[in-house]
């Protein structure tokens, strides 16, 4: 799960020096329950659970600033973003799954709705 | 033909037990120009050595293979022995039958089957080898520094005291460099000017040491022992044998917008102006961009106010040339551009300052007369913030990538100095790691900590901007608590990262020497040889080879200074004759050869050859023999073929492998 | 027919003929043999003081005269005794290696190796590693001169 997470942002979190330069820039620290320099370790660490869960995700700006003065390249934003893509993949398995498809069918469904249906399964 | 001697040596039973040395001196007995072979149990022992000496007289022997350890083991020895029986020691050669044979081969067969194998190839080699004779060349006593900081002081009186003349360039208009700027030095807390100016002072009046200052080094030409150096000396439009340093002249200057770069320009100075007090020469100098006499004409009121008549606006730049024997580069550091960040609002507000702006600050002798004032107002503060790393340890654009070393030491300096002045000051620092290695480093740090109640503050500032009460707020984070942390400053002191002097790429061009990705010069060896260059004759003291304090900038001054003696010490330097050659008759002066060569061993001539009876003036490739190190590149790279090394020549080369191939 | 019947009879044993740069390699060859370290006694080590002293030449002689594999060894990059060396040398081996391949010689006959003075581990499974190589690639009859062969038989 860390090397999809790695692989997804294209970050190497290993670099990160812990400096906290990035949650000392983040406009929505104090909304965060896990903040942005921990991203980074807790990624190292394996514990993507906790991130998945957490409430940062979806408090994250993305305004950048912390990739800005990443003195490390590590650019925690960019590992958010990529635990709330994963997020995303995964709630498309609770959506729908192509078997339930037929029996909904309806003609008047938008065929966009079906596309967005799909567009969230995981695999 | 060649009368060789080849001697098996047993080495005991370490060669013994697995090659028949008996069948190898059977093996090799018939091989062209073998004229006497034999074994021994010791041949590196007196008795060996004495016995390979009475053969070498008794056969009249010209070259010796010796079938024994790793020449890196003993191949000195037996050359010594040959030179002590008459013989040129480069007719010696070693097979290696211990390391690179019996010790890695259990079955006698085979390993007796490979020592003759290599014993061959070395027979091989020494037909073909030809008595070499090391070069010499002469050495200059008298030594070169570049940049008069602590570590160009240290290293010039040390090289002055043991006897040799030294001369040494500054670029500015006096000697100290950035240690002159300090106010106290860690871990003492001594007043920096109290230790410097008197070793500033012994080098001005030193009879071995000549200072150059307000020049900078031209052009280097030669090799190790051997520099012609020229060195500009900048028109100061002062004489320096009249001044007196009276300053009458700087007080009266009219020309005072420009900035102090003394104080870091927080505050101005004349245009004619001597750098501090203390300053050695102390001697005025004139800055020509600012002065109103060179914009206008008109002006003239230090020339009418010198009782002394030094000031002469005729005065050109000088060309000195000298020659030297061995250079020490000792250009230090600058404080690296802050300016890119802008989140610390440097640029912005007057009370975001470096450290070194601090010092300034701090000094007696400084902007501010040593009273801790907020450059904005000119008020007393009341909370300083101190950021750490600003700048180093990264690796992005905006980053060094190193630390930078000296900062958690004087950052604790500041923040206790000005605890223990004004204890009403509530200083907090921001720090990513406390890197204290030293002698009582950590536990100096221990005390800003636990005496004198400096709040370090685990993490780094986001940002800092200026609030409605025109105070300071900085957002940073405390990791250890992990929170957010808003404080209101007055001051913030950012802890820049030190990078190596600009001009120093040029300096180091000039004298061949290599220079790393963050510019600073390269050692001969990160750990055996850490005051050398590369190039031969060139040392290297102070933070110019890296980021380090006082004690190690002049521990590393010594230590260059030693070894610049050690060179001057000699009256000639002996050359290894294992240096390329190049053939004339078959050289074109095509260049390939110079382009290669790391050392800037090769230049041409124009010579009169005489090629089978025709006689011509061809460009042609020459060797300086001092200082090729004999690598060989330029022998691949010789498109003609023409250039070849002493010692390894292409013959012996192929000859060896020949001899194994066959 | 002699050949048919050396080789019938006879394990095929290579040879192999090795550069090593005096400052690095052929101190860590010095190394492996302190630590009684074993590799095949096929492997014929020749000193020269760099990397970048080896002739191209003096491979594809080794190759002109027998030699079944080749191999060279240098510093590490970066740790060249001369700075600059062992670069000269792995560019000039890149050319040799398309030389090679346009000569038909099986390109794992030539191998550029960095072997540090501390490395006698190394150099012991490298020198294991490529006698392996050639001895699985067989005998080298693409460059070696068939006039040699005679006169040796």
């Amino acid at each position: 799960m860390s090397e999809d997470i790695i692989a997804i942002s294209g970050i190497n979190p290993r670099q990160c020096m812990k400096c906290g330069k990035c949650s000392a820039t983040c406009p929505a620290f104090e909304e965060m329950d896990i903040h942005p320099h921990q991203f980074a370790s807790m990624v190292v660490e394996g514990r993507i659970d906790e991130l998945l869960a957490s409430e940062s995700i979806w408090k994250c700006l993305s305004c950048f600033a912390c990739v800005e003065r990443c003195p490390r390249s590590v650019e925690p934003a960019k590992l958010i973003e990529a635990v709330r893509v994963s997020v995303l993949r995964e709630r498309g398995g609770s959506f729908l799954s192509p078997d339930e498809i037929p029996a909904k069918l309806d003609p008047e469904l938008p065929s966009q709705a079906i596309a967005a249906a799909f567009r969230k399964y995981r695999k | 033909m060649q009368r060789i001697g080849v001697f098996v040596c047993w080495c005991g039973s370490n060669i013994a037990a697995t090659v028949d040395v008996d069948a190898v001196v059977e093996a090799v007995k018939n091989e062209p120009g073998v004229c006497h072979a034999q074994n021994y149990q010791y041949m590196c022992s007196e008795a060996g050595q004495g016995l390979i000496k009475n053969a070498i007289k008794e056969h009249n022997l010209t070259g010796i293979v010796v079938c024994s350890c790793s020449p890196r083991m003993h191949e000195a020895t037996f050359r010594k022995t040959a030179e002590q029986a008459g013989l040129n020691p480069y007719m010696v050669e070693i097979a290696n039958i211990r390391e690179h044979c019996s010790w890695i081969h259990k079955d006698k067969k085979e390993a007796t089957e490979k020592a003759v194998i290599l014993a061959r190839a070395a027979i091989a080699k020494v037909n073909l080898n030809t008595p070499l004779r090391p070069g010499e060349s002469m050495v200059t006593k008298r030594a070169l520094v570049i940049g008069g900081g602590i570590a160009g002081i240290q290293s010039a009186l040390d090289i002055a005291d043991a006897g040799y003349p030294v001369d040494i360039v500054e670029k500015s208009p006096t000697i100290g460099g950035k240690m002159a700027q300090l106010d106290k030095t860690f871990p003492t807390l001594d007043c920096a000017a109290c230790i410097l100016t008197p070793k500033m002072v012994e080098a001005a009046q030193h009879p071995n040491i000549n200072i150059y200052s307000y020049s900078e080094v031209e052009a280097v030409t030669g090799f190790v022992g051997n520099f012609d150096v020229k060195i500009k000396k900048k028109a100061r439009f002062v004489d320096e044998k009249k001044c007196t340093g009276c300053a009458v002249c700087t007080a009266k200057c009219p020309s005072r917008k420009g900035g102090n770069e003394f104080n870091c320009n927080l505050d101005n100075r004349g245009a004619i102006y001597i750098p501090f007090a203390q300053a050695v020469p102390n001697v005025a100098c004139i800055d020509s961009t600012r002065c109103i006499h060179f914009k206008t004409g008109k002006c003239g009121i230090c020339e009418k106010s010198c009782s002394a008549g030094a000031v002469n606006f005729d005065q050109k730049d000088e060309i000195i040339e000298q020659k030297y024997g061995a250079i020490v580069v000792a250009t230090g550091f600058q404080i690296s551009d802050v300016t890119k960040f802008d989140e610390f609002q440097y640029t912005k507000h007057p009370d975001v300052i470096t450290s070194l702006e601090l010092e300034r600050i701090m000094n007696a002798a400084g902007p501010t007369k040593g009273t801790l004032l907020r450059m904005s107002n000119k008020e007393h503060p009341k909370d300083i913030v101190f950021i750490q790393c600003v700048g180093s340890r990264g690796n992005t654009c905006r980053d060094k990538t190193y630390c930078s070393k000296i900062c958690c030491m004087y950052t604790a300096k500041h923040a206790m100095l000005i605890r223990e002045k004004y204890p009403d000051v509530n200083v907090h620092v921001f720090y990513i790691d406390v890197r204290t290695p030293g002698k009582n480093f950590d536990e100096f740090y221990r005390r800003a900590v636990e005496q004198y109640n400096v709040d370090y503050i685990k993490g780094m500032v986001g940002k800092v901007w200026e609030n409605e009460e025109g105070r300071l707020t900085v957002q940073g984070v405390d990791l250890l608590s992990n929170r957010r942390i808003m404080l209101d400053t007055d001051m913030v002191v950012l802890a820049a990262a030190i990078e190596p002097s600009e001009g120093v790429r040029n300096i180091a061009t000039m004298l061949t020497a290599s220079i790393d990705t963050n510019d600073f010069l390269t050692e001969a060896h990160p750990k055996l040889r850490p005051v050398e260059s590369p190039t031969a004759g060139v040392f290297l003291s102070g933070v110019c080879q890296g980021p380090k304090d006082i004690p190690e900038t002049v521990s590393q001054a010594g230590a260059a200074a030693v070894k610049v003696v050690g060179l001057l010490a000699k009256d000639k330097l002996v050359t290894s004759p294992c240096t390329a050659n190049a053939n004339e008759l078959m050289c074109n002066g095509c260049s390939t050869c110079e382009r290669v060569c790391p050392y800037g061993a090769i230049d041409y001539i124009d010579k009169e050859v005489n090629d089978h009876g025709k006689r011509e003036v061809r460009r042609i490739a020459r060797v300086n023999s001092a200082l090729c190190h004999g690598c060989g590149a330029c022998t691949v790279a010789c498109p003609s073929g023409a250039m070849d090394l002493q010692g390894f020549s292409n013959r012996q080369i192929m000859a060896e492998v020949d001899a194994i191939c066959k | 027919m002699q050949v048919s019947e050396n080789t019938e009879n006879k394990e095929f044993k290579p040879l192999i003929v090795a550069f090593c740069c005096n400052w690095c390699s052929y101190a860590g060859a010095d190394l492996a043999g302190t630590s009684r370290l074993s590799y095949p006694a096929e492997v014929k080590i020749i000193r020269v003081p760099c990397s970048c002293r080896v002739n191209p030449m003096f491979i594809l002689k080794a190759f002109e005269k027998g030699a079944d594999g080749v191999i060279m060894c240098g510093c590490h990059p970066g740790d060249c005794h001369y700075s600059t060396g062992n670069y000269y040398a792995r560019r000039r081996m890149t050319l040799l290696f398309s030389m090679l391949d346009y000569l038909g010689i099986d390109r794992a006959r030539t191998r550029v190796e960095w072997v540090s003075a501390a490395e006698g581990q190394k150099f012991s499974l490298v020198m294991n590693d490529f006698a392996k190589t050639v001895t699985e690639l067989g005998e080298n009859i693409k460059l070696g001169d068939l006039r040699c062969k005679k006169q040796q038989d």
